[in-house]
Order: C-alpha cells, then sequence, then structure tokens
C-alpha cells in the first residue's frame, strides 16, 4: 500500500468529502419535504392525492435512481430544464429518496393507535389539531430510527452522482486512480471518509431517538 | 323537530356492507338520566354508543342532542364543523382510555379546553386541578400516563372529558379492561356524576353497576332493543326470553370466575 501517495493526495479528498457532506444535507433536507408531502398525499381524505401519492411512490422507487438522474441531467435540457450537475444531483437523489420516506413517514403514522385519533376528536379538536398536536409528535419518535436508515442509505446514494461528474468522494477517487493507477488506495480512502460521515451521522441519529424517548 | 327529548334516537340503523349491526333503534334520555346498554358482545351495542357521536356514523335514522341534530347531512367542511362543535357537548370514555401518552395528565386534561374554548394556560391549569380533584388524582397531574395504572389512567380519561363541559358523557365499557381490583375506583367515580345528575349513557359488562346507578337498562342482542325498563324489572323479572337467557349466563360466568 502506497502510504506516501495517500498523505499526498487526502487534502483533496476531504474537499470532496465537505461536497458529500453538502450533497446529503441539501438532499435529505429535500428528501424530507418531498417525504412529508408525499405521505400527506397518501394519507389524504381525497381519492386524487392518494393516487399521486402512491404514483410518486412506486415511480421512484421502481426504477433506479442512476436512471432518474440520468433523464434529469442529461435529458432535462431537451424539454428545459437547465441544471448544472450539483443541482441535477441534489434535486434527482432529494426527489427519489422522498419516495422512501414517504413510506417511512407514513408507516409512523399509521402506526398510532386508532384510539388517539378517536379520543382528540371526540374532545371536538378537528382532523388537522388531532393530527399535530396528538397523532404526530408520537408519530415523530416513531420515525426517528427509520429516517435515520433512509439517511444512510441517501449518503451512500451520493455516490451515483459520480456518473453526472459532480466533484464528490467517489469522482474523486476515479479522478485520482486515473493519474496514480492505484485504485486500491483511492477507493479505500474515499471509503473511509463515507463510513466517517455515516458513522458520525448514525451516531446523531442515535442521539435524537434517545432524546425523543425522554420527554 | 323542536319536541325532542335531550338526547334523542330515532329509527337508527346502520350496515357495513350487507351486516346490518343496528335496526330501527329509537332511545329518548332526559336530562339527568342515566342509562345502560347490556347485551353480548357483537350486539351492537358499542356502535350505537358510538353513533351518538358520529364515531361511526349511522346509515339512517337522527340523532338529537338538546334539540340540534347531530348527524346532519352536510357538505364535508361544514359539516366537520358541526361535529367539532358538537361533539365538544359529548364526552366519551373508552375501554382503552386513549390518554395521549405523550403529555403529562395535566396536558391531557387542558389540550382540548386550550385549543378549543381559548382558555389561558392559568384558567385551563385550574380547570385540570379541579377536575382531578374530583377524580381523587391531584397529585398525579404531572405524571404521564405510563405511569399510572389503569385505573388512574381512567380516572384521569373520565376527568379529561370533564373538562370540557360536556351536556351528556358516554361510557364505552370503562371497566372491562380493568384488573378486577381497580374497577371499584373508576365505578365510584360514575357513581359520583351520577349523584351530580350527569346524563349518562353506559355500555357495559358490570350488571351490579349498571342495577344500582342506572335508572333505565337497554337489553340489545343482534342489532335490536330487544328489551328495555327500569333496572329491577330487566334484571329481576325480564319479559323476554332472549333477555333472560343473557343474564343466567352472565350470572353463571361470574359465578364460576
Amino acid at each position: 500500500m502506497d502510504v506516501d501517495l495517500i498523505l499526498r493526495v487526502y487534502p483533496f479528498f476531504l474537499q470532496a468529502a465537505w461536497v458529500t457532506i453538502q450533497l446529503s444535507v441539501l438532499t435529505a433536507v429535500l428528501g424530507l419535504a418531498c417525504g412529508s408531502l408525499g405521505a400527506a398525499a397518501r394519507l389524504s381524505r381525497l381519492r386524487i392525492f392518494r393516487i399521486i401519492g402512491a404514483v410518486y411512490v412506486s415511480l421512484f422507487r421502481g426504477t433506479p435512481a442512476l436512471i432518474q438522474l440520468f433523464i434529469l441531467y442529461f435529458g432535462g435540457p431537451q424539454i428545459g430544464i437547465q441544471l448544472d450537475a450539483f443541482e441535477a444531483g441534489v434535486i434527482g437523489l432529494g426527489v427519489n429518496i422522498g419516495a422512501y420516506m414517504t413510506e417511512t413517514i407514513r408507516g409512523a403514522i399509521i402506526a398510532i393507535d386508532r384510539g388517539q385519533t378517536e379520543a382528540s376528536r371526540t374532545l371536538g379538536l378537528s382532523r388537522w389539531q388531532s393530527m399535530r398536536y396528538v397523532v404526530l409528535p408520537q408519530a415523530a419518535r416513531l420515525m426517528i430510527r427509520p429516517l435515520g436508515v433512509n439517511i444512510n442509505a441517501l449518503i451512500k446514494g451520493t455516490a451515483l452522482v459520480a456518473a453526472i461528474s459532480v466533484v464528490e468522494l467517489t469522482y474523486t477517487a476515479q479522478r485520482y486512480i486515473g493519474s496514480t493507477y492505484k485504485p486500491f488506495e483511492m477507493f479505500l480512502l474515499s471509503g473511509t471518509l463515507y463510513m466517517i460521515i455515516i458513522y458520525a451521522t448514525g451516531r446523531g441519529i442515535a442521539w435524537l431517538d434517545r432524546r425523543a424517548r425522554i420527554t | 323537530m323542536t319536541d325532542t327529548a335531550f338526547v334523542e334516537i330515532r329509527n337508527a340503523a346502520k350496515s357495513f356492507g350487507s351486516l346490518q349491526v343496528l335496526r330501527d333503534i329509537n332511545l329518548k334520555v332526559e336530562r339527568g338520566q342515566i342509562v345502560a346498554i347490556i347485551g353480548p358482545s357483537g350486539s351492537g351495542k358499542s356502535t350505537l354508543l358510538r353513533a351518538i357521536n358520529e364515531l361511526d356514523p349511522l346509515s339512517s335514522g337522527e340523532i338529537w342532542l338538546e334539540g340540534v341534530q347531530i348527524n346532519k347531512k352536510l357538505p364535508h367542511r361544514q359539516y366537520e364543523r358541526h361535529v367539532n362543535q358538537v361533539r365538544q357537548d359529548i364526552g366519551m370514555v373508552f375501554q382503552h382510555f386513549n390518554l395521549f401518552p405523550h403529555l403529562t395528565v395535566r396536558e391531557n386534561i387542558t389540550l382540548a379546553p386550550k385549543l378549543l374554548k381559548g382558555m389561558s394556560a392559568g384558567e385551563a391549569n385550574a380547570l385540570a386541578e379541579q377536575q382531578l380533584a374530583k377524580v381523587g388524582l391531584m397529585e398525579k397531574i404531572d405524571a404521564y400516563p405510563s405511569q399510572l395504572s389503569g385505573g388512574q389512567k381512567q380516572r384521569v380519561a373520565i376527568a379529561r372529558a370533564l373538562a370540557m363541559k360536556p351536556k351528556v358523557m358516554l361510557f364505552d365499557e370503562a371497566t372491562s379492561a380493568l384488573d378486577p381490583e381497580l374497577v371499584e375506583e373508576v365505578n365510584l367515580v360514575m357513581k359520583q356524576l351520577a349523584e351530580e345528575h350527569m346524563t349518562m349513557i353506559i355500555v357495559t359488562h358490570e350488571m351490579g353497576f349498571a342495577e344500582s346507578v342506572c335508572d333505565r337498562v337497554l337489553f340489545m342482542d343482534g342489532g335490536v332493543v330487544v328489551e328495555e325498563g327500569p333496572p329491577e324489572v330487566i334484571f329481576r323479572n325480564p319479559e323476554n326470553e332472549r333477555t333472560r337467557a343473557f343474564l343466567r349466563k352472565h350470572l353463571q360466568t361470574n359465578h364460576n370466575r
């Protein structure tokens, strides 16, 4: 193993890791927004929204994320959508993970006992008040862990945007392999950095989960 | 439609698909009256109770509370506003308590008064303390539901319902999920309400309690009211064979316990 080479190039990998972190955070935020909207649609009283939600979920879970990214980034300009690679990466991955998060959020909401809604509605609370003050606070606790699983998947999923040449961890490894012919060292380096990011995120999720339990 | 009893159910019917669970039910409850509904499981008694506050709306028939029709047919938005309003006047207590586990006892009680009656935190607090004192649980005001026994949970649930100052209270097998030694404390609270002339409709399996507290007893079976009358008649001298058979069976199982 060429330790000297690793010591020489690692600052560039750190920069790339920062890009991966930015990608992950923005994707997670967009994913949560799409997931919340998706779950609201899936649980709507109105059939049309339920259909839209179901189509969204099956479309984005039923096709490879890589194809979705390609359609957006390479196919987009043909229908008038011009995005740079980073933007396309965030939007493509965010909308994709949002489909998974839709199911996570919906699952947590329907896991809350129906008696909770009945008790609050019986007191006179509206559908929305019952959701806001009784169901969602309980569901939020239930969804922290499974959303953590979604976020773990999305961080690893950011590797896909190397294919549309966003200079993040995977792309950087590929680039340095091109000039050094040392794939073992380069992929090991980026893999290690992925692991650190994922481990730290996992700890953060576990902390949130513990905190939600106490109060 | 002006001359209705305090609570009145007219020609109530309900089906789930092809299964008819309620058939032609009529019931009048005067202010301050206490009515027990008894019958085997699956007889429709809980469904009838849940129809009164639109948790399980009727397929046909009418439900009135103090001259206001509860199950009005209205466009969705208006209907929602209407039920949110009328439900404030109808307290309900469930078999499984349904306390909000993420809120303290105090917050369980103050949530609806604060949201719906615009009470300040101070007013709502005073109300919570008053209602808790009534069910004898002042010392649990800052506890979470998970820290309470079943009997205590049910008493808090009663306090929560009472905090909305309902005109009528519905009890859906309020003591069925309790250990036998915890039943009495809940019965005592209900007896106390009876003495204060709260209008109550009680679905119960406890014949002794029904007999001692209620003004009137309905025996339901197969979605219809089979027999109805004062408790001394229904329990001591029922006319209908089905009522007799039910009570006989019920007494036996209770003795065998």
